[in-house]
């Protein structure tokens, strides 16, 4: 049931830059990060971004590399791992961030607070591609 | 049908709720750590369950409608082995049930195995749900589930969604988080600390005699926080244990999709009825 290579491999770093648009689409899903205002950095691989929120709407995410940016929280995992995540029905340990984690393919760092505390809303986020049409 | 039954528990008085419904052998139904019975609501709405059980599920003392004893203000919950068990047996005593299926899941599945060796005698069968004598903890720091500037319901809520399976409907996903999400303040936690601390049975798992008291594991594909490894190590050290993996379910099978997880229980359900003793 796994994301398989062959098959329409999903391409991470277009997913990245649709995030805003798909979270800005998603009314109940504004709503419950209205209390949010952050900037948290997501790594695909190598590859960083930094994604701005603002009561609950993302802003366009930027790409890096970085030299001087401040980032309350990074989430970080390979760009394998991500395509697998962002499957419609990802395989087991890889439908869901702390699923990574524990499988050792993802690290969270830096201040873990505005994760913990809005944390409904950011496993949202971060799993919008999933539910949204394949594209790029 | 819901009622109130008055338990001394740790030599103090408590008022336990729970709901029943069918006719039969018991069915104890053992809830998770930081929800309460309503998980069970779907056994108790099968017919195909309650035409041959008594479906019995009970809130544990601080969930669900369960109030916590009086003096609760000035301690730290924390969920004990003893605690847990004598709640069990002293609701069982308390309904006079003739040696009933325990059926329990997470916590509710940890303390299965321990009635498995201490008292496989009062037990017609027991069902352990998402359970194995060891779990590698996916967390390093609870006090993240009960802390001022953090909604406890909110985090344990956003926390144990993932251990649902993806194939999970929104609607019985949704109602397995709001359950969450009313847990009261460091209840969650207070439960992990059996779960967690107290939890490790390796060193004496293997004891369980099969033979005095049938023993069914069944762990869902996408429980990351009982794997299928877990529950694959722990029934390959107790001999005679029957060993499911249930596909497309996750920590949560009798709520988070009670139409699978039945597919699952039923054929255990008619086994016990062929062959544990009367």
């Amino acid at each position: 049931m796994g994301y398989d290579a062959a098959v329409s491999p999903p391409q991470p770093e277009a997913i990245v830059a649709r995030l805003p648009e798909l979270v800005n689409a998603d009314a109940g899903l504004v709503r419950r990060g209205q209390g949010l205002t952050t900037t948290f950095l997501l790594a695909v691989g190598d590859t960083e971004y930094l994604v701005h929120v603002a009561g609950g709407r993302l802003a366009p995410v930027e790409r890096g590399p970085f030299l001087l940016r401040s980032w309350t929280f990074a989430v970080r995992a390979p760009g394998d791992a991500w395509a697998r995540f962002w499957t419609p029905l990802p395989e087991p340990g890889y439908h869901d961030l702390f699923a990574m984690k524990k499988l050792g393919v993802a690290r969270v760092e830096g201040d873990l607070w505005p994760l913990m505390a809005h944390l409904r809303y950011l496993k949202d986020v971060l799993a919008a591609p999933r539910r949204a049409p394949a594209s790029g | 049908m819901g009622r109130y039954l008055h338990l001394p528990l740790g030599g103090r008085p408590h008022r336990v709720y729970f709901e029943e419904a069918g006719q039969g052998p018991p069915l104890v139904c053992l809830h998770t750590a930081g929800a309460d019975g309503r998980q069970f609501r779907h056994l108790m709405t099968d017919e195909a369950i309650t035409r041959h059980w008594r479906v019995l599920a009970f809130d544990m003392p601080r969930h669900g409608k369960s109030l916590p004893p009086a003096g609760w203000q000035d301690e730290e919950y924390r969920l004990t082995t003893a605690a847990y068990v004598e709640l069990i047996l002293a609701f069982s005593d308390a309904l006079g049930l003739d040696r009933p299926v325990a059926l329990g899941c997470s916590i509710g599945g940890k303390i299965v195995l321990e009635l498995a060796l201490r008292a496989p005698q009062r037990f017609r069968a027991l069902i352990g749900l998402e359970a194995a004598a060891y779990q590698t903890p996916w967390y390093d720091d609870t006090s993240w589930l009960h802390r001022h500037d953090v909604h406890g319901g909110e985090l344990c809520s956003a926390l144990m969604s993932g251990l649902i399976a993806p194939q999970a409907p929104e609607e019985t996903r949704w109602e397995t988080l709001w359950m969450y999400a009313q847990g009261g303040p460091g209840v969650f936690r207070g439960d992990l600390h059996f779960y967690r601390v107290e939890g490790d049975l390796r060193d004496r798992v293997d004891r369980i005699d099969t033979a005095r008291c049938p023993l069914y594991l069944l762990t869902g594909e996408y429980d990351f926080s009982c794997t299928p490894d877990d529950t694959r190590a722990t029934a390959a050290r107790i001999p005679g244990a029957r060993l499911t993996i249930m596909q497309g379910l996750g920590h949560f099978p009798m709520s988070e999709h009670p139409e699978r997880f039945r597919t699952y229980l039923l054929p255990v359900l008619e086994e016990i009825r062929a062959t544990a003793s009367p």
